[in-house]
């Protein structure tokens, strides 16, 4: 059998620790290089991160602290019920994790989110806090102002702090990054559909979460180096099943959960970690000379399917048998965090659609913080056999 | 625990209970009688602009605090987890669809009509979107609006917000209940009735206002509920509402004049030993109980902010005639639920003020993240900035497995032993500063 190139393995072991650094080191020490750079942190799911880099700015994924921070002041914050990505992420408010950003953004993906960002407010964190208020009206004119006013809000919010004024060719220049950047990770994809052995779930986690936390330029020169050495042969298939995760949009399952799902003879070939890096369905338009109407069109036009958007006349439970198709999958996994309202009260309606097109599903919640995996291995495990020896 | 007697009703009751009587009946006639009917929510709810439609609403999350009340909620939630939802989720959401699965009996005892519109007013919860979501594909092929109202998240209603919403009520909203009904809005009729909510607002804060004479006529939160009732559902608007408000204005009134204490299922309450104010919305499933545990220590809620859900009128807010979508726009962004978490904070700091509170207690529900998220924050923040005790209780709106009589009493019967002491200690500091 042949074996990974070492390169990728490099590669893997650096996206892998940029993945998890909770103290933002990557990012702080870009900003640290200019005093006219800035930092703008944000929540699952989506913001457009186009207009952050194009003020000058790097967009920061903070996808909560899993397992990896113990939560101390943040329990004290957050009741019992209410799920675990909050008070991970007011921990970090509250220690120095989050010192040297500049604003957040907490897009509209609950109830949670959405009061975070007045907590984040009351607590004085950050030069600005905007809620990310996405339209739920698809009508240009309607829904497209309302967008386009939002981003003009968050441009100013950016340009009160730097003085960087957005132009044409920057904002295209930056659009046209982030497309390649889509690009390349629904190349990653791709490639994993066809040979999901030359990749572990977990590897492609750790690739696509890396670059929430570093300048979309040098995550692109990773993707492409990781695209390029992926397409060649190495590794042997197992006999494993295909699935699809779904529902673990906004608080990321551990590794431990996403590693025991495929050791227990699953490959994952599509999921909805990092749906915010993947929200867009193709490419926004790079060359337009109203590059922020571009960015609303693509929006309102070729957003995926996500539990945050209200989505009458396109039920995503129609688009996720699509994916199931697209990626060959014999199976769906609904994986939601504990407590997470989008996910949960999708489930149902997502697990009807799964039944009348006859694929196959399983459920089970978690919370960043689990550490106990064996029953999730064995429930994940027979449900593998089950369809290996069933369907 | 303890088991309440008939509940003793004054006029104002009775008048509510007619009304809702009638528009029940209303409702379980509405297909012989050719009425639309349309499913939309309370906070941020366009009764008037329904109503001038000839269309009746109705609101699943007061079928499902109906289903609490009357001890039906706890098998409507099991049959809809059985269905595939979760026990994490919103009990209002589970309630209402094992309601409609148990063939949707209202509080009559008749079968709700099933909508012909389905107007989604997403105000102040998100769940909301998730609920309709739900809904839509309970009802196949009905029509459905959708309202996004934008969250007040810089503490201030914009001009674009404003327009944006103008634009969804003109161009989505208002055409599809124009091809629900078949016929064109009467914006003459629509101004009239937003005219008629304007009064019965106005009477409504006179009402609420009542709560800052000592004692207080009124509870603002537990009999808050049933007073806040005409205005937050099917009848602002009308005559009958206004009615109804100046008829529980002069009783209210004359409790006052004679310094008489709220009025409570029991009867009237003999003496108030403490005001609150209160966060957070009521359990529903144990309603008396849990009131019964306050009057019977003395405590009387002054102030609420689950009782402006419906829309903040004792903060001026007031619907007008002049500019009707503007004003209906700024109405469902101005909601207690729609407001970010610092603006809550100053209202509740406000009102414990205003109303002379002695502290100021959090019931916090475990399905609803709208609320419950943030507010030991909040109640750190209250803490600090008005130096009053603060309490903090946990239940749920609808899901009986989540009320814990023992356990609340145990730490309200504790609390007020708190607020109780430091009423003595302070006595005894003006004693001594005097």
């Amino acid at each position: 059998m042949k074996q990974a190139p070492e390169r990728l393995t490099s590669l893997l072991d650096e996206c892998k620790t940029l993945a998890f650094d909770l103290n933002f080191t990557y990012a702080k020490q870009w900003k640290a290089k200019s005093k006219f750079r800035i930092l703008v942190g944000y929540l699952p799911i989506y913001v457009p991160r186009e207009i952050i880099h194009a003020a000058n700015g790097m967009a920061v994924g903070i996808m909560g602290v899993g397992d990896r921070k113990q939560i101390i002041k943040g329990d004290a914050y957050y009741q019992s019920y209410i799920c675990h990505l909050p008070r991970g992420v007011i921990e970090m408010a509250l220690d120095d994790n989050l010192n040297d950003f500049d604003g957040f953004l907490f897009p509209s993906i609950c109830d949670c989110v959405r009061n975070l960002s007045g907590m984040f407010k009351l607590v004085k964190k950050g030069k600005f806090t905007r809620y990310f208020d996405y339209p739920q009206n698809f009508e240009k004119h309607i829904g497209g102002t309302f967008y386009l006013e939002l981003l003009e809000t968050v441009i100013a919010d950016m340009f009160k702090i730097n003085d960087h004024k957005i132009i044409t060719a920057h904002l295209n220049n930056s659009i046209a990054l982030y497309n390649r950047n889509r690009e390349l990770i629904e190349a990653i994809y791709d490639i994993r559909d066809e040979f999901p052995w030359r990749l572990s779930a977990v590897d492609v986690y750790h690739i696509i979460r890396a670059g929430m936390v570093i300048n979309v330029e040098k995550h692109n020169e990773m993707l492409a180096e990781i695209v390029d050495l992926i397409s060649e042969d190495f590794g042997e298939p197992m006999d494993n099943i295909r699935v699809v995760i779904s529902g673990s949009f906004c608080e990321q399952p551990p590794i431990g959960l996403i590693k025991s799902i495929e050791m227990a003879g699953c490959y994952i070939v599509d999921d909805d970690f990092m749906l915010g890096s993947r929200w867009i369905q193709g490419s926004v338009d790079e060359t337009s000379h109203d590059p922020l109407n571009a960015i609303v069109d693509a929006f309102l036009t070729k957003s995926g399917p996500s539990s945050a958007i209200y989505d009458v006349g396109n039920p995503k439970s129609a688009r996720l048998v699509k994916q199931v198709r697209k990626r060959n999958a014999d199976g769906v996994i609904f994986c939601a965090a504990s407590f997470c309202d989008p996910a949960l009260l999708d489930r149902p309606d997502l697990q009807k659609g799964c039944d009348d097109a006859g694929i196959a599903h399983i459920n089970f919640q978690f919370h960043e913080n689990t550490g106990q995996f064996k029953v999730i291995k064995e429930q994940a495990g027979t449900f593998s056999d089950s369809i290996k020896l069933w369907v | 625990m303890s088991n309440p007697k008939e509940a003793i009703k004054e006029k104002s009751m009775v008048i509510q209970k007619d009304m809702l009587a009638n528009l029940f009946t209303e409702l379980s006639n509405a297909k012989a009688n050719g009425k639309k009917v349309v499913y939309t929510f309370v906070p941020g709810n366009l009764t008037e602009l329904i109503l001038a439609m000839d269309m009746l609403p109705v609101y699943p999350e007061i079928n499902a605090l109906q289903s609490g009340m009357r001890k039906k909620s706890g098998s409507y939630i099991k049959d809809a987890e059985k269905m595939g939802f979760s026990e994490d989720v919103c009990t209002y959401v589970k309630c209402d669809i094992g309601m409609m699965l148990n063939g949707n009996i209202g509080p009559t005892g008749e079968k709700l009509p099933d909508p012909d519109l389905l107007l989604l007013s997403y105000t102040g919860c998100f769940t909301f979107l998730k609920w309709f979501e739900n809904l839509e594909r309970l009802y196949p092929g009905v029509e459905i609006a959708m309202l996004h109202t934008p969250y007040q998240e810089d503490g201030v209603i914009t001009d674009d917000q404003i327009r944006y919403m103008v634009k969804q009520l003109q161009e989505d909203v208002i055409p599809k209940m124009e091809k629900v009904t078949g016929k064109k809005l009467d914006y003459n009729r629509l101004e009239k009735m937003l005219g008629n909510a304007a009064k019965a607002e106005e009477l409504w804060v006179q009402v609420l206002e009542t709560a800052k004479h000592k004692p207080s006529p009124i509870d603002s939160y537990f009999a808050g509920v049933y007073y806040m009732g005409p205005l937050n559902t099917a009848f602002r608007g009308t005559e009958e509402a206004v009615q109804y408000y100046e008829e529980l204005l002069k009783e209210v009134t004359d409790r006052m004049d004679q310094n008489l204490c709220p009025v409570t299922p029991e009867g009237d309450m003999k003496e108030e030993k403490f005001r609150l104010v209160v966060e957070g919305p009521p359990n529903w499933t144990n309603f008396r109980e849990f009131w019964k545990i306050f009057y019977d220590m003395g405590a009387v809620i002054v102030a609420s902010t689950y009782t402006k859900v419906g829309g903040l009128y004792d903060q001026g807010f007031r619907h007008e005639s002049g500019k009707p979508l503007e004003s209906l726009a700024k109405y469902c962004m101005g909601c207690y639920t729609n407001l970010n978490l610092p603006q809550r904070v100053d209202l509740i700091e406000h009102y414990i003020k205003e109303y002379k509170a002695d502290g100021f207690l959090i019931n916090s529900i475990k399905s609803c993240n709208s609320f419950s998220a943030g507010q030991l924050l909040m109640m750190r923040e209250i803490e600090q900035r008005c130096s009053v005790p603060v309490g903090f209780i946990e239940s749920d709106l609808v899901d009986p497995r989540y009320f814990s009589y023992a356990n609340i009493k145990n730490r309200l019967e504790s609390y007020f032993q708190m607020l109780g002491q430091r009423k003595v200690i302070l006595a005894q500091e003006e004693e001594v500063a005097a």
